[in-house]
């Protein structure tokens, strides 16, 4: 009885459920047919702060909202830098110690300061936004409230006024300032108070200032109250930059830095009223309540953030002040084939909303994807380990059950690398000796990375010569860019060199056969990784196999990723498995990764494996203050040559940054230095619709067979019960 | 070099104290009776067969040595490899060692996928390549299903000539014990008449040589379940599994028993302030919930081994450390239902009459306990002990999906399911290795159920153990 | 009765006391605060500085339990047991250490756990009732033998092939509802109907044959037997007496895992994507936010001490002769 009720309840809810054609839509039925790009997200975006933020995953928030003076070019490869916020690309002025011009092609021991002036364009709006709200008489409704008023307020939407202001050079200088702020921990900052003048005196200011400010606020609130009040960075001179005109501001570096423009182009540089942070920073905001810059960005780019729900659904709409911006016209030669030029020349944004939902599941994610509710799928680089999950077989080609449904494939080389670093601190595997050495060199051929890419990230990547991917100035093609020391050229191909070589090295390095020639003993290396979860024995034991080849007996020993970093800082590792995603498409930021005095047990650098040799170290310093050129390929090769030699990397590969997409979705092409794409993107929401139906036609007949299994299981019961029922009569 | 890990121990331990047991038991009546009970249960004992064939390899399972290096060190002594080998892994050394580059299907000889390969005369193709060891033995790979079909047919043959005698003996030594002609024994055992389940435990063991014999003539040759991502044999993950789950199941209890009993007991004898600490212990344990203890118990156990390397030399020992400590945290967690209903049924027996005549003539506590109280509880111990063995088992899954499980190094039913609940989402499916740890584990704990149905009905059919409330509240969908 | 209620409320304290105690010492050992602070920060150029700032910020920098440095009451209150274990009594859980409020955050994702656990509970329990009884009412015959067959069958599954199995087939292979996600209102049908399915089918075995067991301990009894034999219909007998009676150890249990339901399921919620508190538990379990864990592991233990008095109070309500004590 209760069963078949149970059915019909089912059957009704499905109904309910599929009042539309498909039943498994995940989205709102009143939703259906608009123009809104559907996406995902894995991990709760911990900031969507500017001056906070330092990963991809968070920045393809950040950067649809916010707009640093420059940007990436969409379709030029390799990247290339173009205006944004900025009238024009500023260009360095060199100074000397007296603050006098310097040609530009001085040599850097002269140079005292490089000067960028940068001139933004007039007439840029803000999003609107409660902090810019202002009363008839241009008076700000909402930067002074009554604490008990804020207390009432749960999101952005609970304010009913909102407006909006011409972005000015000001909010450049300010975000400048808030890098150097106590509160704001910026990660950049240690990196930048190295270049940018004044910054770390303006920081020791704003210690001080913000301690006494803190005491205060403690001796009256008390001290775990999480309000603190606002610091007026206005009032605080930072030496180096400063306001030019409405328009204009001067950011004075310490030395040559030709790499700063690149950080021009990051979130770290985007502009921020000052009425925002005073509007954050009233008391009450941040209790509980989330009302931070955090949470809520104030930009000027062609989309705001308008739901913020990081446990299911984040939403951007589209900024309604944003001025325009052309789809480029220009791009690589195989994009007119691809339509990636199709509306060249047209104004961006096309797409009105974009929803993120929450997907931590590989699944699901997938199964949606291919139902057509997410219109694209992607990987992060962040989390490329464990977010590999879709698969498709064979390097950059779609099976034909893809491409019949019309899915395209968009891949890139990214701009990242993941190697197998040796500790140069390690008494066996480390330091300069020929023996540790050899060691090296043999464990580098063994460790087939081409297996790896294809059974692990299914064919996208390619295997490193070296710390620089392809696409970055200094990348050598062909036999002139390989690793000597690993790969033979074949035929016109690098071919890894038989494990019999390796086996030789690792004979000449005194462990023939895998064993201490000197004891006899097995040699045991240690390898220390990550444990993500169960879902890694494949890879452990692929790592182990790679190691028997030289009759090496590896351990592995895995923990979480705090205690990982924990032994790398502490140089407490043997063998480890690293990644590193440029933070600018420059050599020097690959370069910098091998540089002695960056060592990440020594000075707490980059320099993860801590590898150190004098002749590299010189040729970094001189390489990375020139242009490319000649010059600049000469040092890089001679570097390179060291550093092979020297083997502190299994040199490990550069994973394809790839994108999947159905046919409706148009403009997609993937880049690796920026996300703020997104405002090219094109949607072709009917074929959108048609396909969808296409798909998912539910299935009915496992409803009648369910429904038919219940009668059959219950009819007998009922029969025999009756019979009972009857012989009790008969019987009484 | 014979290595003995500390889960070996334990279940060595396990062993020898069942043997201990079984031994008191045969030698005194009362105690044997509900045992003959359970004896002549069919599902029971066959349930008991399908055990002591999963026992039976996780026991080979348990046995650890490194194996011998050629040649010998300066001192002129031995040399071992440092890889710790076990008795299983030497008798089924081809399935370890024999292992493709990634995915194949079972019995399959060209690998799951495509891949791009040279040609001879040069130029390249993409095609499924042969595998490099299923199959191989085969010069044309058509004649797979005429070569597969062939084997199955001997190792049936084998598997019903083993029966055969197996059977014959059988009979033979039920009719000698009955004093019947074997022919009639025969007879009796085929229409089930006999007191003891001959019937169903052959045909239960018929059943399981039908299905092992062919699969390890087929191993010979073949992937019989097919290989993982990194062309791991699907057959030898599945077969090692079952020691990881066995240990789960028994271990845990073993640690468990000494507080249960203990603290339940005491707490229900001697009443008072010591019956309100007890108390109060395991009702503050029992109103945590389970898995968030676990959970911060396993991250704090991790947080140890990361910290003391030196006391971990290798994966091996590092691994098996973690499973211990995870059969610990789950006695320590678990142990609460049990006390409860220990102090509840000692909390009875103290006011029976002869206890409180033995408090008359002045018998110290202990002895009371040991003599009059424990024996008395045992068969709640007992039936405690076989019905949350299958709920281990099946937790197991559940914490390693949470990653609390064992170490991703171990191979578990739990990290084959998580491995295999991606490779669902692949086109085309990779399916077996979820149906291979379905298929392993769902025999295992179906017949761990049974066996406990068995002893429970034999034993009190009155006692209500449910699974711990731990496992449940990790299992509940 | 409200003596009694009063009195198991004040045995509660030392209880939740010691809980605390035990979660806070675990996290601890586990988490040292510079390992939270590593973990907020993220991975890229943090310097000791940052994590130092980090501390300050949340009240991390203080000595765990006693701080010798204060005088009087503050050595033990200006610790970071007490600021952050001892406001959980007044339900004051403070911020997550990604700083949202952690009350305002079970408040929102209690009613997605709820859509779950409640409709799982009801259907649940009617369906497990209502087979227990069929089984129970043609005991001995073949019908029974295969039901309790099937039940035996069913529990040797593992949840997690229920759901891996069911998403397959219903979602992927059938298009009947989304694979996964949540919708509040009236939307949320269509997310639940499944995971719910899955609950269903997931207890089914080993709960049909536990209340099996009851309603036949109750039938074998005296009563029963002189029902029937003063020539009570069967189903009279069924339902007037042993659905009852038997229902009591039922109830019992039911009871006190109503306040349980507030938690959510781990592992269902965390499949389907559905933002309720069991993926909030997890989440801060992979995150390592210990503020969040602590405040989960009270909040549950609060509500299981809950449910042992709801079960006791229900007890006697069913039973009279049962007296408070």
């Amino acid at each position: 009885m209760i069963a078949r009720r149970l059915a019909a309840s089912f059957v009704a809810a499905a109904l309910v459920a599929g009042c539309g054609a498909e039943w498994n839509d995940p989205y709102p039925a009143a939703d259906r047919g608009k123009n809104i790009l559907y996406s995902s997200f894995v991990d709760r975006p911990k900031t969507l702060d500017p001056a906070r933020s330092y990963t991809a995953d968070e920045w393809s928030f950040i950067q649809q909202v916010y707009e640093p003076p420059l940007q990436y070019h969409y379709l030029k490869r390799p990247y290339e830098l173009i205006p944004q916020a900025a009238a024009e690309m500023p260009r360095p002025r060199l100074l000397d110690a007296e603050g006098r011009e310097l040609a530009p092609d001085a040599p850097a021991s002269e140079v005292a300061f490089s000067e960028y002036e940068i001139r933004i364009r007039p007439g840029i709006l803000y999003q609107p936004h409660p902090a810019l709200a202002t009363d008839a008489a241009g008076k700000p409704l909402y930067l002074a409230l009554p604490e008990d008023e804020i207390r009432r307020k749960y999101t952005l939407a609970d304010f009913p006024h909102t407006g909006t202001r011409e972005l000015v050079a000001e909010d450049y200088v300010y975000q400048i300032k808030r890098l150097a702020h106590p509160r704001v921990n910026a990660p950049i900052f240690g990196h930048m108070s190295g270049y940018i003048v004044g910054l770390k005196a303006l920081a020791a200011r704003l210690q001080a200032e913000n301690e006494r400010l803190m005491e205060a606020h403690a001796a009256r609130y008390g001290k775990a109250d999480p309000g603190a009040p606002w610091i007026d960075l206005r009032e605080y001179p930072l030496a180096g930059v400063e306001v030019v005109d409405r328009y204009t501001y001067r950011v004075r570096i310490r030395g040559l830095y030709p790499q700063f423009v690149y950080w021009l182009a990051t979130p770290f540089f985007a502009p921020m009223p000052v009425e925002a942070d005073r509007f954050y920073s009233q008391r009450g905001m941040n209790d509980g309540r989330n009302l931070t810059l955090d949470w809520w960005p104030i930009g000027t780019g062609p989309y705001m953030l308008t739901e913020n729900n990081p446990n299911a659904r984040m939403a951007l709409d589209r900024n309604p002040n944003f001025r325009g911006e052309p789809y480029p016209s220009e791009g690589e030669p195989a994009d007119r084939a691809a339509g990636l030029l199709a509306d060249a020349g047209k104004r961006a944004p096309f797409v009105d909303r974009v929803v993120y939902t929450r997907e931590k599941e590989g699944i699901p994610y997938w199964n949606k994807f291919l139902q057509g509710y997410y219109d694209q799928s992607g990987i992060s680089s962040d989390n490329f380990d464990h977010a590999v999950r879709v698969d498709l077989e064979g390097e950059a080609s779609l099976t034909p059950e893809m491409a019949a449904r019309g899915i395209q494939l968009r891949t890139s080389v990214g701009t990242s690398t993941f190697y197998l670093a040796f500790n140069f601190l390690d008494p066996v595997v480390g330091g300069p000796s020929e023996r540790a050495r050899k060691l090296r060199q043999a464990v580098s051929i063994a460790v087939d990375w081409e297996e790896f890419i294809s059974i692990f990230q299914n064919g996208r990547g390619i295997p490193g010569m070296g710390p620089i991917p392809p696409g970055i100035f200094g990348h050598r093609e062909g036999e002139a860019g390989i690793n000597p020391v690993v790969y033979d050229w074949v035929d016109g191909a690098p071919r890894r060199k038989p494990i019999e070589a390796a086996k030789k090295l690792l004979a000449e390095a005194g462990y023939p056969d895998g064993r201490d020639a000197a004891t006899g003993q097995p040699l045991v290396l240690h390898l220390d990784t990550v444990q993500r979860g169960p879902g890694d024995k494949p890879r452990l034991d692929w790592y182990r196999r790679q190691f028997q080849k030289l009759a090496i007996e590896l351990e592995l020993r895995t923990s979480d990723w705090n205690r990982f970093q924990e032994k790398v800082r502490s140089g407490n590792t043997q063998l480890f498995f690293l990644g590193w995603n440029a933070d600018y498409p420059d050599p020097e930021n690959f370069l910098f990764l091998l540089n002695g005095p960056q060592s990440r047990a020594k000075t707490g650098g980059e320099n993860a494996a801590n590898y150190r040799n004098p002749e590299y170290d010189r040729l970094f310093e001189r390489m990375k203050n020139i242009a490319n050129g000649p010059e600049r390929q000469a040092l890089i090769d001679e570097m390179l040559r060291i550093a092979r030699a020297d083997a502190p990397w299994a040199w490990g590969f550069h994973p394809k940054d790839y994108g999947l997409a159905h046919a409706w979705l148009k403009n997609v092409k993937p880049n690796q230095m920026a996300r703020n794409g997104l405002k090219f993107y094109r949607i072709d929401t009917i074929e959108r619709e048609q396909r969808r139906a296409e798909w998912n036609r539910p299935t009915l007949w496992p409803i009648a067979l369910a429904a038919a299994l219940l009668v059959a299981a219950v009819a007998p019961a009922v029969v025999a019960y009756r019979r009972r029922e009857r012989a009790a009569a008969r019987t009484a | 070099m014979p290595v003995v890990l500390p889960t070996d121990c334990a279940v060595w331990l396990l062993v020898a104290a069942a043997v201990a047991f079984a031994l008191h038991v045969r030698r005194h009546e009362h105690l044997a009776a509900p045992w003959q009970r359970v004896a002549r249960s069919a599902s029971g004992m066959s349930a008991l067969t399908v055990l002591a064939a999963f026992v039976l390899v996780g026991l080979l399972d348990s046995l650890h040595f490194r194996p011998q290096l050629e040649g010998r060190d300066r001192t002129g002594e031995a040399v071992y490899a440092v890889e710790v080998r076990s008795v299983l892994d030497q008798l089924v050394l081809p399935l370890k060692t024999r292992s493709e580059r990634t995915y194949s299907a079972p019995l399959a000889t060209h690998a799951y996928s495509k891949e791009t390969a040279e040609l001879p005369g040069g130029g390249m193709a993409r095609d499924y390549p042969r595998l490099r060891y299923g199959g191989a033995h085969l010069a044309d790979p058509h004649e797979r299903d005429r070569d597969v079909a062939l084997t199955v047919a001997r190792g049936l043959l084998l598997a019903a000539a083993i029966m055969a005698l197996g059977t014959w003996i059988g009979a033979a030594v039920v009719g000698r014990r009955h004093g019947a002609s074997t022919a009639a024994a025969w007879r009796a055992i085929r229409r089930g008449e006999t007191a003891f389940p001959w019937r169903a435990i052959l045909l239960t063991k018929a059943a399981l040589l039908a299905v092992a014999l062919p699969a390890a003539l087929l191993a010979a040759n073949y992937h019989v379940l097919g290989t993982d991502k990194v062309g791991q044999d699907v057959l030898y993950l599945a077969l090692k599994s079952i020691r990881t789950g066995l240990v789960i199941g028994t271990v845990t209890t073993l640690v468990m028993l000494p507080f249960a009993v203990l603290l339940g007991i005491t707490a229900g004898y001697f009443k008072g302030w010591i019956d309100d600490l007890i108390q109060y212990l395991y009702t503050t344990i029992n109103s945590i919930p389970a898995v968030l203890l676990i959970a911060a118990a396993v991250l704090m156990m991790q947080v140890y081994v990361d910290k003391h390397p030196e006391l971990f030399p290798t994966t091996a020992q590092r691994a098996d450390f973690r499973l211990l400590m995870l059969c610990a945290i789950l006695g320590v967690t678990t142990w609460t239902g049990l006390a409860r209903l220990l102090r509840g049924e000692a909390l009875k027996l103290r006011e029976l009459e002869y206890i409180q005549a033995a408090h008359a003539f002045g018998v110290r506590h202990a002895r009371v306990i040991t003599r009059h109280i424990l024996p008395n509880v045992m068969h709640i111990v007992l039936i405690t002990l076989v019905m949350d063995f299958s709920g281990l088992v099946l937790a197991e899954a559940v914490l390693s999906y949470v990653g609390v499980g064992v170490d991703p190094s171990m191979i578990s039913f739990g990290t084959m399911i998580n491995a295999a609940r991606l490779e669902m989402a692949r086109e085309p499916m990779v399916w077996w290795s979820l149906a291979a740890a379905f298929a392993f584990m769902f025999v295992l704990v179906l017949a761990a159920n049974l066996f406990a149905d068995a002893v429970r009905d034999a034993f009190d059919p009155r006692v209500r153990v449910g699974a711990a409330p731990a496992l449940r509240a990790g299992g509940a969908g | 009765m409200l003596a009694y209620i009063v009195r198991r409320c004040l045995y509660a304290v030392p209880i939740l006391i010691g809980v605390n105690l035990i979660t806070f010492a675990l996290f601890f050992v586990v988490n040292t605060p510079e390992d939270m602070a590593r973990m907020q920060l993220g991975a890229k150029r943090v310097t000791p500085d940052a994590i130092e700032k980090w501390k300050a910020e949340r009240g991390y920098d203080r000595p765990l339990l006693w701080n010798g440095a204060r005088a009087g009451a503050a050595r033990l209150t200006d610790t970071i047991f007490f600021e952050k274990s001892v406001r959980l009594f007044a339900f004051d859980f403070g911020n997550a250490d990604d700083g949202r409020s952690i009350g305002h955050e079970i408040r929102t994702r209690m009613w997605p756990s709820l859509a779950l656990a409640i409709p799982s509970f009801l259907v649940g329990l009617a369906v497990y009732v209502s087979c227990a009884l069929v089984l129970a009412f043609f005991r001995a015959t073949y019908l029974d033998f295969w039901g309790v067959v099937l039940c035996v069958a069913m529990m040797s599954v593992s949840a997690l092939f229920y759901i891996i199995g069911g998403q397959f087939l219903v979602s992927k292979l059938w298009g009947l509802v989304p694979i996964s996600g949540y919708q509040p209102g009236p939307d949320a049908v269509k997310f639940l109907v499944l995971p719910v399915l899955i609950a269903l089918v997931a207890g089914f075995g080993a709960e049909v044959r536990l209340f099996r067991t009851f309603f036949l301990e109750e039938m074998g009894k005296d009563y029963v037997r002189t029902a029937r034999a003063k020539g009570l219909a069967e189903t009279a007998v069924l339902f007037g007496h042993v659905l009852k009676n038997g229902a009591i150890p039922i109830l019992t249990g039911v009871v006190a895992a109503i306040p349980k339901l507030f938690l959510g399921s781990l592992v269902a919620e965390s499949f389907f994507g559905i933002p309720g508190l069991g993926s909030y538990t997890i989440d801060a379990i992979q995150a390592q936010d210990f503020a969040v864990v602590r405040s989960m592991v009270f909040l549950g233990s609060v509500l299981t001490i809950l449910g042992y008095l709801l079960a006791d109070l229900s007890y006697t309500l069913v039973d009279p002769r049962v007296r408070f004590e």
